[in-house]
């Protein structure tokens, strides 16, 4: 499976043609042209249509894609927060692949979705995300973490083009995700807003603060991604501050709640498309992931959080990626 | 110059009716408050626009986050809260949310200093200079009377960028008339003197300028500088002052440390060296009482800060001051 398989080429006349027209507009077709990038080629034009939609396939090998450059760069920087990232990047994938209304052209387009990594420190996935999706160049992932990079550790609105705000403190994104959504409902406009928190991070009590907010304001366009991979930091959840059970917790909030299989690309689909399943309440989706996802000696394990691959394991977890693109 | 000193006026209605105005010009402008409705005077605001009153409730933390998500979304948002709560209990955000990501969020520190004089030092506001100057890209704002609180308030909605003001509740004089032109960064001589100076801001300013008046009868020509920017601080105001007067005393409504002294004394010691004297609250949580009866105990009288200035005054030149 490859990525230009779901794209729809009735003959390669009618491509060729829509791919000049293109051109024109999108300087950096050319310069993938010349640099002989069909891969890219073919995702800028896939993403350059508004009405194209990815199949799950597609996405599902983006995420693949994008798990094995989170893990190359984790291990050439030799620092970074691979177990979070394997559990957030098929989220990611689906959001930035099928979800936001966004265009890397315009970061900064006033009435684009937002979106905000309230867990700043699985960063480098966030970063490949944005490479693949057209904001970066995938090249400049070689930076992470050097001097004077702007892939820093966590994000930089004022660095990073797609970075919305600068996280990296726990129990932030949810309160920004308000006002952005405030913000929509001010204005009458109609961007959604979604916010990724871990389920350890909703210890924060500014979480909580948060939650009576959002309900209160009837903020239908906020929907909250809960990274429910039952890890934190130092130990389990459940054994550090248990939360369970946490949709209930925001259902008693007033929140209109779900939980998905956070790594089944076609439930998140589905989960995200919806604005909310009911009027004037936000949502929250538990999404049950795993720690480590696709690698099978980091996942599920507490002491993958921030521990680097040595060369033996990065070369079975790229084995293990590999082999199931 | 101050040619009334027995009328005095609450900054806070300056506050509110230039919000009210610039915000009926300007449909972006939205107030956040924490349930401060009454103590922020945003009573009016809310009547004219109640959809643009966002009131979080008791959530400080939460509050300054949603202005941050505001700001993201295209609007002006001023931030009002009680100084201690604003500064104290959301300073991450503060400095996450919106000094680091430079959000537009303009955060109005209401009854600042030891306004709340007799509810105690978990309501005293004199920490929240020293919080939010070592803080990169916050334009800091501590105006002296209405007149200048008007051109501060006009600056917060024009500037791009985070913003504090520092407001008081408790009555000041004007000192300026309706003419001045706030800007920012640009300290103001409201008295000139060539024997030392004094600097001051907020509700302080009238109090330096009296006690430059005390010091003109026993023959010192004090220079006043209302310092009304903290940060980015105005350093040629204070070589100038450094250099022309040789000695400079500092006085504020918050700690010795960190605040408006310990700023332009970074300066002096860099820059220009002479005797300075910081006054303030000394490193201490203040007794009870109000304000102005505190700022009188803690030597920021008129004749306190007269003789603490009479002091250094015969100190110049000496190389260590006792």
């Amino acid at each position: 499976m490859n990525i230009y398989s779901c794209f729809d080429l009735n003959t390669a006349d009618n491509f060729c043609q829509r791919l000049i027209k293109l051109s024109r507009k999108y300087a950096d077709f050319r310069k993938a042209l010349t640099d002989t990038r069909l891969h890219e080629i073919i995702c800028l034009y896939i993403y350059s249509l508004e009405t194209f939609t990815l199949d799950v396939q597609t996405l599902q090998d983006m995420a693949r894609q994008i798990r094995l450059d989170d893990l190359k760069t984790v291990y050439r920087a030799k620092a970074g927060h691979i177990g979070g990232e394997m559990s957030a990047i098929d989220i990611l994938t689906t959001l930035y692949f099928h979800t936001l209304n966004i265009d890397p052209t315009q970061p900064n387009k006033p009435t684009r979705d937002r979106f905000i990594l309230s867990k700043g420190h699985t960063a480098c996935a966030l970063y490949t995300t944005l490479a693949h999706r057209g904001f970066i160049e995938l090249d400049e992932l070689s930076t992470f973490l050097q001097p004077h990079s702007r892939l820093n550790g966590h994000p930089n609105r004022n660095k990073v083009p797609g970075v919305e705000t600068n996280t990296g403190a726990l129990g932030h994104g949810l309160p920004i995700g308000i006002g952005m959504a405030k913000a929509a409902q001010l204005s009458g406009e109609g961007w959604r807003v979604f916010v990724l928190c871990g389920d350890g991070e909703l210890q924060e009590g500014s979480n909580w603060e948060a939650a009576m907010a959002a309900a209160h304001f009837k903020l239908d366009n906020l929907t909250l991604i809960v990274d429910h991979n039952r890890l934190q930091q130092g130990a389990r959840v459940h054994d550090t501050n248990a939360l369970a059970p946490i949709a209930d917790k925001f259902a008693a909030f007033g929140w209109a709640t779900t939980a998905v299989d956070g790594h089944d690309i076609a439930q998140l689909r589905e989960a995200f498309d919806k604005r909310s399943a009911t009027a004037g309440q936000p949502t929250c989706i538990v999404a049950n992931t795993f720690k480590g996802q696709g690698i099978s000696f980091m996942q599920d394990k507490v002491e993958w959080h921030h521990k680097v691959p040595n060369k033996e394991q990065y070369e079975q977890a790229v084995e293990e990626l590999q082999a199931a693109m | 110059m101050i040619t009334d000193f027995d009328t005095l006026h609450d900054c806070r209605d300056a506050f509110v009716s230039t919000l009210e105005n610039l915000a009926s010009e300007n449909n972006q402008i939205v107030a956040v408050c924490n349930d401060s409705v009454g103590s922020s005077k945003l009573g009016g605001f809310r009547d004219k626009w109640p959809e643009r009153l966002v009131n979080v409730g008791i959530a400080e933390q939460n509050m300054v986050g949603v202005g941050a998500g505001l700001a993201n979304g295209g609007k002006i948002p001023f931030v009002c809260a009680a100084s201690c709560f604003l500064t104290g209990r959301a300073l991450e955000q503060i400095k996450a949310d919106v000094a680091y990501t430079h959000a537009n969020v303009k955060l109005c520190g209401i009854s600042s200093g030891m306004a709340y004089g007799e509810l105690g030092p978990t309501h005293h506001s004199i920490e929240d200079f020293a919080w939010t100057r070592v803080l990169p890209g916050i334009t800091i704002v501590a105006p002296a009377d209405p007149s200048e609180t008007k051109g501060a308030v006009e600056f917060a909605a024009n500037h791009d960028g985070p913003v504090f003001l520092r407001l008081s509740r408790v009555g000041v004089p004007n000192i300026f008339d309706s003419n001045h032109r706030f800007v920012a960064g640009k300290a103001n001589t409201i008295r000139p003197g060539q024997d030392l100076t004094i600097i001051a801001n907020g509700t302080l300013t009238h109090r330096a300028f009296q006690a430059a008046e005390l010091l003109a009868k026993q023959g010192i020509e004090a220079r006043v500088i209302n310092m009304a920017t903290l940060s980015p601080i105005d350093i040629d105001t204070i070589v100038s002052a450094a250099t022309e007067t040789g000695a400079i005393v500092t006085c504020e409504e918050h700690s010795v440390h960190g605040g408006l002294g310990s700023a332009i004394a970074e300066v002096v010691v860099q820059q220009c060296p002479v005797p300075m004297k910081i006054l303030g609250v000394p490193g201490v949580f203040a007794p009870t009482g109000s304000a102005n009866y505190l700022l009188d105990e803690f030597g920021m009288s008129a004749t306190g800060i007269s003789e603490a200035a009479h002091q250094l005054f015969y100190n110049k030149g000496k190389k260590r001051i006792a």
